[in-house]
């Protein structure tokens, strides 16, 4: 591209280092660079956790054994569970977008500690490679669902172990990101911008940063416990040796509730930034929107206790828990709100990020509809452990993080790469996939709450239908996933050259060039006004 | 390094770590003094000031930033939540 | 939490440290867990938990206490002669500290020798037979000093290495945020340690 006239500057994907070729990616401390490492890996992990899932789907096509036998069945669910939670979903949007963009939206050169940002990569991946050894190595794969529950956790011959350190180093490669991000927006916003003048999305992964460093060591204690269980016989689980099945889940939910908020949270950064630029409005009450995030992020801490209704927690528990499990709906709302407003009256563009993000609304909006359902407690009893369950969070993970995702890549696309993907295309594989997620998931909300449990090999002739439409809806969507990632792949060289501004955006992502040069900026900007201000169009 | 910077003196680090060992020998008798079921309570009183003077003047909370000093009172703060409300469980069972 | 090569700011330091109590509040959070399991079991078996912490031996964990606390204030000074401009007395204010670091950890090591002797560790026939609050108990004491053990280990490392900075001249009077980070690592070693005594020698 360099011999592009257009451009007078070498972009970060052509610069050379100290290193080259390969080794210029691998050893890279650029942000954006990393980015895209993250980005190809999770592409990776996301792809193969998907087929599992559909494999998943397929088994349940019909009663009985179909395509595998129960304990493969079990394997598929914890391995399909695990990569998606902790490769995918977890780090996904920070990692991606938030290395990539964060240092540009708050006009800096690169994060506060761009080696420690490689180094988090390579911690990752080393969890990963675990993650997926613990499928071949030993004793067959970990069938304990990706919550490791005790007691079975600690007794199942699978490799549990193996798991649970997968799970432990990516928490670590978390931490690592989430402390690079806080010092990032603390020390090196540009001269001028205050911390309301900073975008929403930074913000986002601000308050999502926070979670990360204060529940993620939970579990890696929780998780070594289990290991010290399992291998030294130290029973803090084991009722026979004293211990408290129950208090594992305490420690987990401690961390994997506010989990949920690391994946949800900046999911709502990116359709934040995505509504007023599709809109060409300001975003309606950036105020809000700030405090809502921080809301989110404080109070989700507090209701890990929701996922325990029926394990016979006590009944103030479960009262506090409920309580404030209906409290987070609140600035979850305020959210939603604010972004139907932000659309409202401007002059909308319905572009594929815009698609994807209006999608995301209609998602998120089931699952937390849902979600307070199974916030209640006497609803809670009768759901509990149902496909009800299942297609709540998956609404909520995958049509909330996994749609905000699409609306993100689909948005910064141009300015990654420079390059223009076919839109018709991407609005055709949008469609089928709206339609192939809606279609796998809903049946399921409904023979949950005619009673059938998550989790299960075979079922009931009754749950057939229900079963078979969702199988159907899995193949329409893997179908949708392949079309957008052919999309975005084929285009990627071949596609017509973007502007540095395709979308009209005004955040500063959108003033520099596409793809940005090795160092974001030649100069750094100085902010003298509020984001988000767009300039009326005569 | 901005000029402001704070250099504690030998003597000061001194007198801390002598109110340290003073507090670590306080901790110590209480134990053998029997206050029942307020021991558990005490020896944690007094580690908390040990862990306060730690903070304060080794590891110079006196002169930091204001957000640090909040960070750390707060990370303090949020972990007393945690443990309360999981006692919320185990207590009312 | 050392890397500090961003261009904009090639010497941020207030960032640097930053980066090193956010660290330090995930290593806090970590050591909470075990606190948090500690609080429910001590509940549930305060009488075992009595009895148990009886074969501890409050004298050493009284010993160990004391040469942490000396430890955190040579390592406090240290960065005052650093300050101060004087690299011989941080060296060996450096040096002191591993010392009893080193100390310390023999005390662990005939700590825990002994305690394996009268075949007390986790697994062990002895062990299974006492009460459930006093194996719960044991478990606890060896997965809190186990791990806390780790941390001085790493503790010691990053003073090593700081010694061999100020040698080369890469830690000097107006740049050691190396050595002022492991410093405040070694404080966090430190500050565990004080809940730590408390909990599992003073219950008696």
């Amino acid at each position: 591209m360099s011999k592009n006239e257009k451009y007078s500057h070498e972009s970060y994907l052509e610069y050379q280092g100290k290193y080259k070729g390969i080794w210029g990616w691998l050893f890279s401390t650029d942000h954006k660079r990393i980015g895209l490492l993250y980005l190809y890996s999770i592409a990776f992990f996301f792809v193969v956790a998907a087929i599992l899932g559909l494999l998943i789907r397929i088994e349940l096509i019909a009663p009985g054994p179909t395509i595998m036998d129960a304990q493969t069945y079990n394997g598929l669910f914890t391995v399909h569970g695990i990569i998606m939670i902790f490769i995918v979903v977890i780090p996904g949007l920070g990692a991606v977008f938030g290395n990539f963009f964060l240092p540009i939206m708050i006009g800096a050169k690169d994060v506060a500690f761009p080696r420690l940002n490689l180094l988090s990569w390579y911690i990752f991946i080393l969890g990963a490679i675990l993650a997926v050894a613990s499928q071949f190595a030993g004793g067959g794969a970990p069938d304990t669902g990706w919550t490791f529950y005790v007691p079975y956790s600690s007794t199942s011959s699978t490799n549990v172990i193996f798991a649970l350190t997968a799970a432990f180093i990516l928490g670590f490669s978390s931490i690592l990101t989430g402390i690079n991000f806080i010092v990032t927006i603390h020390r090196l916003r540009a001269p001028g911008m205050g911390w309301f003048k900073m975008p929403l999305f930074p913000w986002s992964l601000y308050a999502t940063a926070w979670i990360q460093v204060l529940a993620t060591p939970i579990v890696g204690i929780t998780l070594l416990m289990v290991i010290a269980e399992r291998v030294l016989q130290i029973g803090f689980f084991d009722p026979a040796l004293g211990g408290d099945p129950l208090l594992f889940q305490h420690l987990f939910w401690i961390y994997s509730h506010p989990a949920v908020y690391i994946m949800i949270l900046p999911a709502m950064g990116v359709v934040t930034e995505i509504f007023p630029t599709f809109s060409q409005k300001p975003v309606f009450g950036y105020g809000a929107i700030v405090i809502s995030s921080i809301a989110i992020a404080a109070v989700g801490y507090f209701v890990w206790g929701h996922h325990m209704f029926t394990t016979g927690i006590s009944y103030w528990s479960r009262w506090f828990f409920s309580f404030l499990t209906f409290i987070v709906a609140i600035p979850s709302a305020i959210k939603v709100f604010n972004w139907i407003s932000t659309m409202y009256g401007g002059s909308i563009d319905l572009k594929t990020p815009l698609l994807y993000a209006i999608s995301f609304i209609f998602l998120f909006m089931i699952g937390g509809f849902t979600g307070l359902t199974l916030g209640a407690l006497a609803t809670n009893v009768h759901l509990h452990d149902t496909s009800f369950v299942v297609a709540h969070f998956h609404y909520i993970i995958f049509g909330g993080m996994g749609f905000a995702f699409f609306a993100g890549i689909h948005y910064w696309y141009p300015k990654m790469y420079g390059r223009m993907y076919n839109i018709k295309l991407a609005n055709i594989a949008w469609g089928v996939l709206f339609t192939g997620f809606n279609v796998l998931y809903f049946p399921l909300f409904i023979i949950g709450i005619q009673g059938m449990p998550r989790r299960y090999f075979d079922y009931l002739e009754q749950f057939h239908t229900g079963h078979f439409i969702s199988t159907i809806g899995a193949i329409i969507l893997i179908i949708g996933i392949f079309m957008m990632l052919f999309n975005l792949i084929y285009y990627r060289h071949r596609g017509a050259v973007a502007p540095s501004n395709p979308w009209k955006g005004v955040t500063l992502e959108w003033q520099i060039e596409s793809p940005p040069t090795h160092e974001n900026f030649e100069e750094i900007p100085e902010i003298k006004t509020p984001p988000y201000l767009f300039k009326k169009e005569s | 390094m901005e000029n402001k910077t704070h250099i504690s003196s030998y003597e000061s680090h001194g007198r801390v770590l002598i109110s340290l060992l003073l507090l670590t020998m306080l901790s110590v008798l209480v134990t053998w003094m029997e206050f029942g079921v307020f021991t558990i309570a005490v020896a944690l009183t007094v580690a908390s000031v040990k862990a306060f003077i730690v903070l304060t003047w080794f590891m110079h909370l006196k002169f930091e930033s204001n957000f640090i000093r909040w960070m750390v009172a707060g990370v303090f703060v949020l972990f007393t939540l945690v443990l309360i409300i999981t006692f919320i469980d185990y207590f009312f069972r | 939490m050392t890397q500090t090569a961003n261009h904009a700011h090639p010497t941020d330091n207030e960032g640097g440290k930053m980066g090193m109590w956010i660290f330090l509040f995930t290593e806090l959070f970590l050591f909470g867990g075990l606190f948090l399991v500690y609080a429910v079991f001590r509940a549930k078996y305060s009488d075992d938990f009595h009895k148990a912490a009886y074969e501890l031996d409050a004298l050493i964990g009284t010993l160990n206490t004391v040469i942490l606390l000396v430890s955190s204030m040579t390592v406090a000074m240290s960065i005052t002669a650093i300050q101060k401009g004087s690299k011989k007395l941080a060296i060996k204010l450096l040096l002191t500290t591993i010392f009893l670091a080193i100390v310390f950890m023999v005390n662990k090591y005939f700590e825990w020798h002994h305690k394996f002797d009268i075949k007390v560790y986790p697994g062990s026939e002895v062990l299974q037979n006492l009460e459930r609050g006093e194996l719960l108990f044991f478990g606890l004491y060896y997965m809190m000093t186990g791990l806390h053990a780790l941390h001085v280990i790493i503790g010691m490392i990053l003073l090593v290495i700081c010694i061999f900075k100020i040698k080369s001249g890469h830690i000097i009077s107006n740049r050691y945020l190396l050595l002022e980070n492991s410093g405040l690592y070694w404080h966090l070693v430190d500050l565990i340690w004080i809940f730590l005594f408390p909990l599992l020698y003073l219950l008696t």
